[in-house]
């Protein structure tokens, strides 16, 4: 009994330190004072009135969920397709290449937003909406084909050989037969993609340009020039809208088919 | 010309080392051939070059004199059923029956007869709503075989269906596809690696060894008459040694004792073999001189309903079985009588 008191305070303690933050942010968004303060003095929501005022924060809202759209779309659509060749073909070469496409989760985020600023910017000179997307598609690959791949790999291939037997040609048989049974990888990939691509900012920060620029940069810089509860405001916003898909998925799929 | 044919056929994944070799084997309509060895025989490739899965790199595959070598899978109208049954997990045990006519485009109604029938078949019409992972294995290789049937394929192909159940179902589903097979009048070829399984269900059995088709007959030619020591071992053959030939139908061994044959067999043939259940085991002196040998019983094992006895002899161990009800002891002097019809020489 008393270990497992003790696990239960640990288990406290963790979650009070994700949560306090959180809740804290959350607070601030309602205070009257022009600075962001803790405890607040007053309850305003003036704020979040404000955060629909701001044009840059409206329009960056946009770019991003778009950005973050087509480009995890665009990942699913290299991305499924690659997968499932690598759980196919399992050789040494593939283990090498498997690496090769989950590099850009383990290369520091600054040392990809660079690489592609590089390559992006300066080598292709592409308008900055078309740079933000391939860049964003890039850091989304990595995730479909780990999480589709996985989900891939625990697949019993004979289900494809059968289905040809029985008269499907190749590409009838991976739409009707692979790819209705790692639905829960493929959205799992959706959303860990999309969510990352969202948050992104060091691949964001070096793609953006002028009066072109995704929500995270804008509160980066608006929070250099304005410390003022709009940014928590914006935070709370954001928070809601991530629970509400959250609850969405929970309601139509279950948590556990994406987790 | 059979009604299926395998011609030369070869097939290497990386161009050096052959996993089959010049394979030939014909089938005949309506039988049902298997095809036996252990686990790297080249069985399931076999299987996998007639199913369209494998190209074979040279030779030819006909049916009915048709050469479909090149016939992509998906045009051969084979069935097939899978060691993992490979049901659809996202589909109802009667869509995953139904899947192939729905892609032959034949109407609702005629999909939904066939699939009935054939769920009534095989005994599984109260699941026809149900998903894969609601049966039981047994249900589940019932699902496949139905899937694979009602397209009313040219051939049947089965690979290792059996070999995930456990052993009384399994003796049970060999009945029911023998029952199938011999109804639906469909030439079928079973790959397996349990001889017992492939004897009592083949019309004829092709064993093979690396790459190679050591030996094609019905199963009581191969299972009395091993051609090959190979063979020989893999159907229960447990005893060894090496016989001279001295004229015909007397043979003697390194230790002197001549053996006599039932039967005349090639001059090339110069190992004997026995089973261990066909060797007499006598105590007494009163035992014929001719194929006869003396030892030592050096282990004893109770398998039920007989012993089996580790003998050391002249002509080193031999395994016998006896179910004579004598309970002989470790370090007993034996005579062991090997029968002139029971002596096979590979």
């Amino acid at each position: 009994m008393r270990k497992q008191r003790g696990l239960s305070m640990f288990v406290f303690l963790v979650f009070a330190f994700l949560c306090i933050p959180l809740l804290i942010v959350t607070v601030t968004a309602f205070g009257e004072q022009a600075s962001i303060q803790f405890p607040i003095e007053g309850f305003t929501f003036q704020w979040f009135a404000k955060v629909f005022e701001i044009s840059s924060f409206m329009e960056s809202l946009i770019l991003s969920l778009q950005i973050s759209f087509f480009a995890t779309i665009l990942a699913l659509a290299i991305g499924i397709p690659a997968a499932y060749a690598l759980a196919r073909r399992q050789t040494a070469k593939t283990a090498l290449l498997k690496s090769f496409f989950l590099s850009p989760t383990i290369v520091p985020g600054v040392v990809v937003g660079y690489a592609l600023f590089q390559f992006i910017v300066v080598q292709l000179e592409l308008p900055v909406y078309q740079g933000l997307l391939l860049g964003h598609f890039l850091i989304s690959l990595p995730y479909v084909i780990r999480v589709v791949g996985s989900s891939l790999e625990q697949l019993d291939f004979s289900i494809e050989e059968v289905a040809w037997t029985l008269g499907c040609t190749k590409l009838a048989a991976f739409i009707r037969i692979i790819i209705p049974n790692i639905t829960s990888g493929i959205f799992a990939s959706f959303m860990l993609a999309f969510i990352n691509s969202f948050n992104n900012i060091p691949v964001s920060q070096f793609l953006s340009g002028p009066g072109v620029a995704t929500l995270p940069t804008i509160l980066m810089n608006y929070i250099e020039y304005n410390y003022d509860p709009t940014v928590s405001a914006l935070s709370v916003l954001l928070m809601l809208g991530t629970i509400l898909l959250m609850f969405l998925i929970e309601k139509t799929l279950g948590l556990a088919s994406v987790t | 010309m059979s009604f299926v044919d395998l011609e030369d056929i070869r097939v290497s994944y990386d161009g050096k080392n052959n996993i089959l070799k010049n394979l030939n084997l014909s089938i005949e309509e309506g039988q049902l051939v298997s095809l036996l060895g252990p686990s790297g025989c080249g069985k399931t490739t076999t299987l996998r070059v007639i199913a369209g899965l494998i190209e074979p790199n040279d030779g030819q595959f006909k049916v009915e004199d048709k050469d479909l070598t090149k016939v992509p899978v998906h045009k051969r109208n084979f069935g097939m059923v899978f060691q993992s049954y490979a049901l659809f997990p996202h589909l109802t045990i009667k869509d995953n029956v139904g899947f192939g006519l729905k892609l032959r485009k034949e109407s609702k109604a005629t999909i939904h007869t066939k699939v009935m029938e054939m769920l009534e078949v095989t005994g599984l019409a109260d699941y026809a709503d149900r998903y894969p992972k609601q049966l039981s294995g047994g249900q589940r290789q019932r699902v496949a075989l139905a899937r694979a049937l009602v397209i009313e394929p040219k051939l049947l192909l089965l690979d290792e269906p059996l070999s995930n159940l456990d052993a009384k179902l399994r003796i049970n589903m060999r009945l029911e596809i023998k029952k199938i097979q011999q109804r639906l009048g469909i030439t079928s070829v079973f790959v397996t690696h349990d001889q017992e399984e492939c004897f009592s269900i083949s019309d004829k059995v092709a064993v093979m060894n690396q790459g190679v088709i050591e030996q094609f007959d019905s199963p009581e030619v191969i299972y009395n008459y091993p051609k090959t020591e190979f063979i020989a071992r893999f159907i229960g053959f447990e005893n060894f040694f090496d016989l001279t030939h001295i004229e015909d139908r007397t043979y003697v061994t390194s230790d002197g004792t001549q053996f006599i044959t039932g039967r005349s067999w090639e001059p090339t043939k110069k190992v004997g073999t026995i089973r261990p259940e066909d060797i007499e085991l006598i105590k007494d002196h009163d035992y014929p001189e001719d194929n006869t040998i003396t030892g030592t019983v050096k282990v004893r094992t109770f398998l039920g309903k007989s012993y089996q006895y580790e003998v050391d002899t002249s002509l080193g161990k031999i395994l016998v079985q006896d179910n004579s009800g004598v309970a002989y002891e470790a370090g007993d002097k034996v005579n062991l009588y090997i029968p002139e019809e029971k002596l096979i020489l590979v």
